[in-house]
């Protein structure tokens, strides 16, 4: 067929934009329809927004707090949009992250004493190795016999929250009354980004962030730049093409799966060194699954889960001073999650609404 | 005069990247088949489907009438007398003939289905238009070609008066396609108009009144197949005189390239679907495997190319066992596959033209160095490929998706043989392509035998068979049951040793034996 001149080639930053439509009209109508809900339910929405902001963004310290929290979902966001690419839904991302988490608590104690950088780097390849080794049990299974990576990743995730659980309230268990491990010993954290950077208003975010958001760019470097992250995409956008291309469609697999683990571990591992410096049972409020809407928002692509995890850690940061100033409870925050999700995940709704208007724009002008 | 039934008018459609319709116009009178005749790709399906209101014009109008009329949904058009019959058919297999053609205008006695009279209903009008069809059948059992008289039968029962058939014969038999042609006739002699859309140069010539030629999103001619042949109408499809046979020089046999000894290869069923097979291709020879469908060729095939395993016996590839080797390891060893089912096993539709151009060779220099991608020579070579193997693309970057059917196996072609393989092995390279993509494939594999390298072409085709092949194995039941030289056997002996030399099933003089057999597993 021939080319249109005009549209020769559409540039890359024109395709950048078409890919950000989605996302950024999702989390508009969301915004839109919760405000709607907030409403009904006798609230005012824009004392809400503000407060929210003002709680994500308002300040250095604030601002500090939501990168704080986007921190472990960069990682299971990133964990689970790799394994989504390699066509994969790697559904226990919260059980790898106990294991990086239990493996930082061991760690952190086993090697206090030594100098901290070395600690630093020690603990990451650890948790990573550890949650890549939880991941790879299941990734055996579905690559040898076929069994679902959702069943067989969601059952290790049980195992895995039930022996931390195990290991909080006996072996590893502090002195004192509460089950939880040890605190760990300074040169086993992470340091404050405004302890490194002088010129930060202090906040409680941590080197931690850096890291992830370094291994997004990685990640992203992966997969376009290297035969194996090639490989994954090719599996998992048409496992039969790729097997007739000469690439092992199981070996492909399970190393995806590892990445993905390890990726999770990662999260783990910066909950505990940065954040609590010690495992307990509840240390993850669940960034395993929150990751899933993380990827899904970034349409699993590894840079865009940088703002998908920002935007997600806002509105946990920004939901406290929603409720303490505008007296809105901070459910409501749940209600928008759930509503980005829905809106992310059924794109075509907005696909749709975007082509209604895109097709009135065109008989309009017929 | 009477205005026409339908007429397009200057209708212009773009989508990223191309012009798929340029002033596109067209009239449908009372009573006429219009074949719409072109190439892959040449803009056929998406003035129909702007017609039936899947796609929305940029420009131009459509009149019914002499109306002019904005259709803007295949419901819209349905209550304009337009029906559209597709490729892929709409049907829910699970439930009867009569459920399918009523579905979503059930008639209702108090907010009941009155299958009674549903039934009725399809009885009158498939005995009106000669449509014979069990209305109680469950629409999975039926062959397809029975499916697609559902298909028909349900837009008659939605009042068309114009029914477009979307490439209609692709998926027959060439019995089922001759009774397509008398229903069509039929329903013409019953007052209906139909829109052919075909890019087979024989059927336009048997079933057309009148036939519009499309070229690159144009309408570059209009003719009554009394007033041409098949050759004039496939220069005016392609736009240049068309080879349907390419010429050929005898063949000069070299080293043995493939050897393969008393191969047993099991389905997926685990029952022997290869039974002991022996030959070998040697080097500057195109050896082809004929043979009706389900014979055993896809199985010994992906033998062949490490897809599956080999039960018993060797197989050797300029000397070098390769009986127990993976994919890649056939492919480092010097073969190539061009896969029969190329949106399957030949390309990634989702990948951009370059990392279909590497798969396979992605961890090989130029391509790939320590496992990082060299995007630059990539680049470079893709473009190389698309010029060479004649990819008619917007650019590089686009997904192999939004090619067209013959550039997409253009492309699978530019980068198995830009490997410059040893062997070749080609299965069914020219299905489902328009005359000019075949000529080009044809050519292409006599090129590769002409450089001296071994070729093994599977096909179905006996006019494929007989053009490109210096010795023709035929290949029953999993066994190769005899062997000819080129131009020894004429397409009734082929026939009837591909049907187990049984006669019976032979279909003299037409040729049309194997396709018709193939037929039988639906």
């Amino acid at each position: 067929m021939p080319e249109l001149t005009s549209e020769k080639h559409p540039g890359r930053v024109a395709a950048v934009l078409r890919e950000l439509l989605v996302p950024v009209v999702s989390v508009a109508i969301a915004v839109i329809i919760g405000s709607i809900i907030m409403l009904i339910a006798g609230f005012d929405p824009i004392a809400a927004y503000s407060a929210m902001l003002k709680g994500a963004f308002g300040g250095g310290r604030q601002i500090g707090e939501t990168l704080l929290r986007s921190t472990p979902l960069i990682f299971t966001g990133l964990a689970v949009a790799y394994g989504f690419r390699a066509g994969l839904f790697n559904i226990g991302a919260e059980g790898q992250l106990f294991m990086g988490g239990l493996s930082a608590a061991f760690l952190g104690i086993a090697l206090a004493g030594l100098p901290q950088p070395l600690n630093i780097v020690i603990m990451i390849v650890g948790g990573a190795a550890i949650g890549a080794a939880w991941a790879f049990i299941p990734a055996l299974l579905k690559a040898k016999v076929g069994a679902h990576e959702v069943i067989t990743t969601m059952m290790f995730s049980y195992i895995a929250r039930y022996l931390v659980s195990w290991l909080v309230t006996g072996p590893l268990k502090a002195e004192g009354q509460i089950p939880q491990t040890e605190r760990l010993p300074v040169e086993s954290t992470l340091p404050k980004l405004h302890e490194m950077f002088a010129f930060l208003v202090p906040s409680r975010v941590h080197l931690g962030f850096i890291v992830a958001v370094l291994i997004a760019m990685v990640v992203w470097w992966v997969l376009k730049y290297t035969a194996l992250g090639y490989e994954s995409r090719a599996v998992g956008l048409n496992p039969w093409a790729s097997e007739t291309g000469g690439i092992s469609v199981s070996a492909t697999t399970i190393k995806a799966l590892c990445i993905s683990g390890a990726l999770a571990g990662l999260a783990g591992v910066t909950e505990v060194m940065g954040v609590h410096f010690r495992l307990f049972d509840q240390f993850s409020a669940g960034f395993g699954f929150t990751g899933i809407a993380v990827a899904l928002l970034a349409k699993n692509n590894p840079i865009g889960v940088i703002p998908a995890a920002i935007l997600f850690g806002a509105l946990s940061a920004g939901g406290g001073t929603m409720q303490l100033e505008a007296d809105v409870p901070q459910k409501v925050i749940l209600i928008i999650q759930a509503l980005i999700i829905f809106l992310v995940a059924a794109e075509q709704i907005s696909r749709w609404i975007l082509g209604q208007t895109v097709r009135r724009g065109v008989e309009d002008a017929g | 005069m009477a205005p026409p039934l339908v007429e397009v008018r200057e209708v212009t459609k773009t989508f990223p990247g191309v012009l798929a319709n340029d002033r596109v116009s067209l009239s449908l009178n009372a009573g006429e088949i219009v074949a719409l005749l072109g190439e892959n790709g040449a803009g056929k399906s998406t003035l129909m489907n702007v017609v039936y209101g899947l796609l929305t014009a940029d420009k131009g109008e459509i009149r019914v009438e002499g109306e002019t009329v904005h259709i803007r949904s295949p419901r819209q058009a349905i209550d304009l007398g337009i029906g559209m019959v597709h490729q892929h058919f709409m049907l829910v297999e699970p439930l009867t003939v009569t459920e399918n053609i009523v579905l979503g205008i059930e008639p209702t006695h108090a907010g009941v289905i009155d299958f009674k009279k549903a039934r009725e209903d399809v009885r009158e009008i498939s005995r009106r238009y000669g449509l014979a069809v069990d209305p109680d059948a469950v629409v999975r059992d039926l062959p397809v070609g029975m499916q697609q008289r559902v298909e028909i039968l349900k837009a008659l029962y939605r009042g068309a008066r114009v029914l477009i058939l979307d490439e209609p014969t692709a998926v027959l038999t060439p019995q089922e396609v001759r009774e397509l042609f008398g229903v069509v006739r039929t329903l013409v002699d019953e007052g209906l108009s139909v829109v052919f859309i075909t890019h087979k140069l024989e059927e336009v010539m048997s079933v057309a009144d009148r036939v519009v030629v499309m070229r690159d999103g144009r309408v570059v001619g209009e003719i009554r197949p009394k007033d041409t042949d098949t050759a004039g109408l496939a220069r005016m499809m392609v736009g240049r005189d068309v080879v349907f046979r390419v010429e050929k020089t005898p063949s000069t046999c070299g080293d043995t390239i493939l050897e393969m000894t008393d191969i047993r290869v099991l389905d997926e069923r685990h029952l022997e679907a290869v039974k002991g097979v022996s030959f070998t291709v040697c080097a500057g020879e195109v050896v082809a495997l004929a043979g009706v469908s389900g014979n055993g060729q896809t199985e010994l095939i992906e033998a062949i190319t490490g897809l599956r395993k080999v039960e018993s016996g060797t197989m050797l590839l300029k000397g070098i066992d390769i009986t127990r080797s993976a994919a890649h390891e056939t492919i480092e060893a010097g073969l190539s596959h061009v896969p029969e089912d190329r949106h399957r096993r030949g390309l990634v539709l989702d990948f951009d033209l370059m990392e279909n151009v590497i798969l396979g060779d992605h961890r090989q220099a130029p391509f790939a160095k320590h496992g990082i991608l060299n995007f630059s020579a990539i680049t470079e070579v893709t473009r190389k490929r698309i010029e060479d193997y004649d990819v008619r693309t917007p650019s590089e970057r686009v997904h192999a998706g939004t090619l067209s059917g013959g550039n997409q196996q253009k492309l699978v072609l530019a980068r198995e043989l830009g490997r410059d393989p040893e062997l070749l092995v080609a299965a069914q390279p020219t299905r489902g392509l328009d005359v000019g993509a075949i000529e080009f494939v044809h050519k292409q594999i006599l090129a590769e035998r002409d450089r001296g390298k071994a070729v093994l072409l599977v096909s179905l085709e006996l006019e494929e068979v007989q053009s490109l092949a210096d010795r023709i194995l035929i290949i029953f039941e999993g066994k190769i049951v005899k062997e000819f030289m080129s131009g020894e056997a004429s397409d009734e002996e082929l026939g009837y040793f591909m049907t187990g030399g049984g006669g019976d099933k032979l279909n003299a003089g037409t040729g049309e034996v194997i396709v018709s057999d193939a037929g039988t597993d639906v």
